[in-house]
């Protein structure tokens, strides 16, 4: 017979600690609230037949947040034998405010208490016995990092299958005559296993019950004109008032107020005059470490000696992988488009996907270690002022900050964003920030167009913030981004030294994640433009060229170079180094070289400064940058899109916004350019007075926070 | 009406009543502010804006805004 468990618990209780003991599964634990988002499944060690489920880490199963929705559509639709409800037992009383619902389940369940070691140390004391029989199930002390008492636990799980769920929690005695009337009308339209939890929902006003269920409208009216207090109220503190029975007699605590580590810890870290200091530090290595120094190192070492010509090691050098199959490819004659493709294409492809991973890998490992100690509470705390003004969590920095390195490793820092509508938000907007690889695009306008103005580079910088705050404002008052409640009611949970293994297990999940997810999308997209810039149409018909002018790349860019004239540079050159672009962003400059008839040009493209400066008006060539700093990513950033917004609809959506905002925005900059500095007024003009008068109205219409939650198709019960 | 906004850090309160609706308040009552819990003010974000607060506890990040719902004596 197969047993199916549930995991259940609050955020930071060590709930993924314990799922990863008791399943051995490769799982990542944070300290950081809400980070399991996906349902996790594992084989109970020891047992083939037994299943455990991570559900979401919840605080409550109120119809608010996605993951609660998620939690408790699983526990009433799959209804799971048992439950296993993981609790911190340095924090009772709160995690007992979830046992309280899952205990109305009518699923049979049992409490395991972790961290008692804490608990022993900060001098308070607990009677487990007087709590099991309080209420109603077994209680076990559990440590789930020091895997102790965690096999008792799950044996005595797999015992409690198919035994008596405990009883619901006694509320007084006046809300229990209204709850049993609600269940008396509730018969014939549940289960009676899952009578309570109706009742208590039906009682609630709960918006995310389905199905046929009566009406009980009187019933509230009249218990809230008798207490005075609305329904929702009454059930929470009716739920409180139990805890707070069955904890006394149960816990001895020594001071309610007395500092713990965490909180002197806490004192300096989130001072207020110390706490950005702090944070400018931390931030600081974390960029250091993960842009300047370890991971240049190693996307470089990747790039240009693993995937370039070799590099040298312990003083021998090692010839690169190109190199090694030109060589046996050479050796075995192949054909030279055979050898392109293998070695343009795919290797070349492959080497893209790759050579982001060791810096990757370096990020994740930082991200890891600030989730894991409780740091990045704390980052959403201090920077939340700012950054919900458009839209953003506090958290919201670091993605940004590293996408000024590189936008790939930016775009998945927006994990650690526990929020959906902060996370998709996040993962829009971080590649606006220009990153080292459009560096070269900003020298090359600054250089031919600008005599090397000074301002040009820091002005790319500002246009990445506006375009940020801008579209964060415009976006969260979209139907899209407006229908999800996101309260601020964030716990700040204890800091804790992180386990190695966790850390670890965290930065090789999130890097496989990014070479399966992001890799394919970077290959392909990679293959396609090695075809297309070498595959065309000429004299001789259609075949391998060598010219990049021949190519159907180019002819896809004469093809719509038209798109561009408003913008100021229509012309078929621009249009395909702005495709080049999403190889990767530096391409647009190698590629101008090559179209201006240069085999090889500069980082800045400086020889072809003098054609450029000939071909662009002002407004244009910056129009021009404007443009390609914040349209559609690389194919890189746009693999790490799709793969955090984990949906295909989702991931066009990103990229269509982007594109779109930069043509709107590089068409209000020529023609206001054109404008003021030519005195030209056209038909273009009053196209960006009016994009510029939408954009004002996008931005100035008040917002509205939704009261109720909008879930998917695919969370709705059936 | 005296708020938790009002409140002064390192002063303690007590939870008289909540105001608003729905998500906000809910999560609010389901973090454990709760009639008749006492609350302290733990301190202000750098920025002045959010709170820390300590209930039941453990400590809550709060933003300004939400404290105003909450009405302590």
């Amino acid at each position: 017979m197969s047993i199916k468990i549930a995991l259940a618990g609050n955020p930071n209780s060590g709930k993924t600690t314990l799922f990863n003991a008791l399943t051995g599964a490769n799982q990542f634990v944070g300290n950081w609230p809400g980070v399991t988002v996906e349902k996790k499944e594992g084989r109970l060690k020891g047992h083939s037949d037994v299943t455990i489920v991570d559900l979401p880490g919840v605080y409550s199963l109120s119809p608010y947040t996605l993951e609660e929705v998620v939690a408790r559509n699983f526990l009433l639709g799959e209804t799971p034998d048992v439950i296993l409800n993981i609790i911190d037992g340095t924090n009772l009383e709160r995690n007992l405010y979830l046992t309280t619902q899952l205990m109305e389940l009518g699923i049979p369940m049992l409490l395991a208490v972790n961290m008692m070691d804490i608990v022993e140390k900060n001098g308070d004391s607990m009677d487990l016995k007087k709590l099991s029989s309080a209420i109603g199930c077994p209680v076990f002390a559990v440590s789930a990092l020091k895997g102790r008492g965690i096999k008792q636990a799950a044996e005595k799980a797999v015992s409690l299958a198919g035994t008596a769920a405990p009883k619901p929690p006694a509320f007084s005695a006046q809300t229990e005559t209204y709850l049993s009337v609600i269940k008396e009308r509730l018969q014939g339209h549940v289960p009676p296993q899952q009578f309570r939890f109706y009742a208590v929902k039906l009682f609630e006003r709960d918006d995310k019950l389905t199905g046929n269920l009566p009406n009980v409208s009187d019933i509230i009216t009249k218990a809230e004109e008798k207490t005075k207090e609305d329904a929702e109220s009454i059930i929470t503190n009716e739920r409180y008032d139990f805890i707070t029975s069955v904890l006394r007699g149960t816990v001895k605590k020594k001071n309610r107020y007395a500092l713990s580590v965490s909180d002197r810890i806490d004192r300096v870290v989130t001072n207020r005059i110390l706490a950005l200091p702090i944070f400018a530090v931390v931030m600081f290595f974390v960029y250091f470490l993960s842009v300047t120094t370890v991971g240049t190192w190693a996307t470089d070492w990747a790039n240009d000696g693993l995937f370039g010509d070799g590099f040298s090691l312990l003083g021998l050098w090692v010839p690169g992988i190109p190199v090694l199959i030109e060589n046996a490819l050479t050796a075995m004659h192949t054909a030279d488009w055979l050898q392109s493709l293998i070695l343009d294409g795919i290797v070349a492809g492959v080497g893209a996907v790759l050579g982001f991973v060791p810096q990757m890998l370096v990020l994740f490992l930082l991200l890891a270690i600030l989730e894991a100690c409780g740091y990045m509470a704390r980052i959403a705390f201090i920077m939340d002022r700012i950054f919900r003004r458009f839209g953003l969590s506090g958290k919201s920095f670091i993605p940004m900050l590293i996408g000024t390195g590189c936008g790939v490793p930016g775009v998945m820092a927006s994990r650690t964003i526990e929020n959906d509508r902060d996370r998709k938000m996040t993962i829009m907007t971080t590649t606006f920030i220009p990153c080292s690889a459009k560096l070269p695009i900003i020298a090359l306008i600054a250089g031919a167009i600008f005599g090397g103005a000074w301002w040009v580079a820091p002005s790319a910088y500002f246009v990445g913030i506006a375009a940020i705050v801008i579209s964060g404002i415009i976006l969260k008052k979209t139907r899209m981004f407006s229908g999800d409640p996101a309260p601020f009611v964030m716990e700040l949970p204890a800091y804790h030294i992180p386990t190695v293994s966790n850390v670890l297990r965290s930065m090789w999940e999130r890097g496989w994640s990014f070479i399966k997810k992001a890799g394919t999308i970077i290959l392909l997209s990679t293959i396609f433009i090695w075809f297309t810039s070498n595959f065309g149409f000429t004299e001789d018909g259609f075949g391998m060229v060598d010219d990049l002018s021949d190519g159907l790349l180019s002819m896809i860019g004469r093809g719509f170079a038209w798109l561009f004239a408003p913008l100021g540079w229509g012309d078929w050159k621009s249009a395909v180094a702005a495709i080049t672009g999403l190889v990767a962003k530096e391409n647009v400059v190698g590629t101008f070289g090559i179209l201006y008839g240069f085999a090889e040009v500069a980082e800045d493209g400086s020889e072809i400064w003098q054609s450029l400066a000939a071909a662009y008006s002002a407004p244009a060539a910056y129009s021009f940058l404007v443009f390609n700093l914040l349209c559609a990513p690389c194919f890189a950033a746009m693999g790490a899109i799709r793969r955090e917004m984990n949906s295909a609809r989702w991931t066009w959506f990103a990229l269509g916004y982007q594109t779109v905002f930069a043509y709107l925005t590089a068409l209000c900059i020529n023609q206001f350019g054109s404008l003021f500095l030519y005195g030209s007024f056209g038909f273009g003009t009053v196209a960006a007075i009016l994009v510029l008068a939408g954009g004002i109205y996008l931005l100035c219409r008040p917002y509205r926070q939704s009261q109720t939650l909008h879930t998917p198709r695919s969370v709705q019960r059936i | 009406m005296k708020t938790l906004k009002d409140i002064q850090c390192g002063q303690t309160a007590r939870v008289v009543k909540l105001e608003g609706a729905g998500a906000v308040r809910r999560r609010i009552m389901d973090m454990g502010i709760t009639r008749g819990t006492q609350v302290m003010v733990r301190k202000v974000a750098p920025l002045g804006d959010p709170i820390e607060i300590s209930v039941r506890g453990y400590s809550l990040s709060i933003r300004k805004n939400d404290a105003a719902l909450i009405e302590v004596e």
